[in-house]
């Protein structure tokens, strides 16, 4: 057998749980730090592998860089949603103990390359946590971008992330629009599907990027509408979620037809994934 | 809004595909309205004897639940189509609608059109086909959130995992 070129991203480095925030029913935000230094420096739409001790690992995408300057230690965001043994014992990590990362893997969004356009994110769902360091960079950087808009869907209003900076980021320019499957009393935004938010958005498609992550179905119908309005599938990028192991392109549990995705993924855009969406087996 | 309501009509990318006899005859069926928030437009079981282009505000499409109230089913935008169970017998709304914000809409006199297609199967069949992409669209998403669209593929296993253990 041959040596591993690299050993180092198949050791977990363990962070201390600096924050934990539950965002909806079954979905909390962490905030990461290392006790002994910054932690590694991720770019919005990377993920990293999180190990639950004595339970397992994931692969999660990065919700939030944390950066905050001023000397402080570099944080790293993480939201996760309870739906399996992992994703439920991380989820019940509390503030001081200790979470396991390995990474950052995988390609990131590329907020940089949309300088000059429009920003279109469009999320389903939990899909809106690897999102919303995009939301952050292009405030970070407001001149650089034309239009920051947001569409985001989810089931019931109760499943909405981020819903208190959802109103920051409207006051900071942000035009987002909110659907959801089925609404209560309460309920004053739309209902329906979150493709159905795209036409009344107004968009530019000759001079918009796109940025989607949801379920893969959710993802496929987005891109699909955002294409036939007339945006160029080079220019709609999708985050895809398959069985990411090692990380790093070594086990080949997360192969797409020619993608490695913990490698050559997460994140690429819809004129590679198109074809490979629509592939049964894969 | 501003322009005649015939202008609004021949720039309006939904009716794009008329011609401008048909438009014109539409424009004589046609009226600007405007809905307060709250305001109802129609309820279920009520007659569908108009049909709405919503040029500016939200509709919500509702159904009466014994016990929930009434149950939005979905919203309708700016640049959408409201109504089309003037198309087919027995002309009645399968469900209600109410504005949700001050909305601006051109309305139809749904009777007139129906009798223009009887009378001019041109003009019925350029109609039918103004409307079914609007349904088939609706009919789709309809589809896809019968799937949970949002369902992650760990919930979905875990759903069925829970389901086999029942």
């Amino acid at each position: 057998m041959a040596a591993l070129a690299d050993p180092a991203p198949a050791v977990p480095c363990f962070y201390r749980v600096a924050s934990r925030r539950e965002d909806t029913g079954d979905t909390v935000t962490v905030e990461l730090t290392e006790p002994d230094g910054p932690v590694p420096a991720f770019t919005p739409g990377q993920f990293a592998m999180l190990t639950a001790l004595g339970v397992g690992e994931v692969p999660i995408s990065v919700s939030g860089l944390g950066d905050s300057g001023g000397g402080r230690a570099r944080r790293l965001e993480h939201t996760l949603r309870a739906v399996g043994a992992v994703t439920r014992a991380l989820c019940a990590v509390r503030p001081g103990g200790l979470i396991g990362v390995r990474g950052p893997f995988g390609t990131g969004w590329d907020v940089a390359s949309a300088a000059g356009r429009d920003i279109v994110i469009v999320a389903g769902g939990i899909g809106l946590a690897p999102l919303r360091p995009v939301v952050l960079t292009a405030l970070a950087d407001r001149s650089r971008f034309g239009r920051i808009v947001l569409l985001a869907g989810t089931r019931t209003p109760a499943d909405l992330l981020y819903s208190g900076e959802l109103e920051q980021w409207r006051r900071d320019g942000v035009e987002v629009a909110v659907t959801v499957d089925h609404a209560d009393s309460g309920w004053g935004g739309e209902v329906g599907l979150v493709t159905a938010l795209i036409k009344p958005a107004g968009l530019a498609p000759g001079n918009s990027v796109a940025f989607v992550c949801g379920p893969d179905i959710m993802m496929r119908v987005t891109a699909d509408a955002l294409a036939a309005l007339g945006i160029p599938a080079g220019r709609i990028r999708v985050s895809l979620e398959r069985n990411m192991r090692c990380g790093a392109a070594w086990c080949g549990h997360c192969q797409l037809g020619p993608l490695l995705v913990c490698r050559d993924g997460p994140v690429v855009s819809y004129d590679q994934a198109a074809a490979l969406m629509r592939v049964r087996e894969l | 809004m501003t322009g005649t309501v015939a202008a609004r009509i021949s720039a309006h990318p939904f009716f794009a595909a008329l011609t401008d006899e048909q438009r014109a005859a539409l424009a004589g069926d046609a009226a600007a309205v405007m809905f307060t928030a709250g305001e109802r437009l129609f309820d279920e079981g009520g007659s569908a004897d108009r049909f709405w282009l919503i040029e500016d505000g939200r509709v919500a499409l509702d159904m009466r639940v014994p016990g929930r109230g009434d149950q939005i089913v979905e919203t309708l935008a700016s640049g959408a189509v409201l109504g089309w169970s003037w198309l087919h017998p027995p002309y009645r709304w399968h469900f209600g609608a109410v504005a949700r914000l001050v909305t601006a809409a051109i309305e139809f006199d749904a009777r007139s059109v129906r009798r223009r297609c009887d009378a001019d199967p041109a003009f019925g069949y350029a109609a039918l086909r103004l409307f079914t992409p609007v349904i088939t669209e609706r009919l789709q998403a309809t589809r896809l959130r019968l799937l949970d669209l949002y369902a992650s593929p760990a919930e979905l296993r875990q759903r069925e995992t829970q389901q086999a253990d029942t």
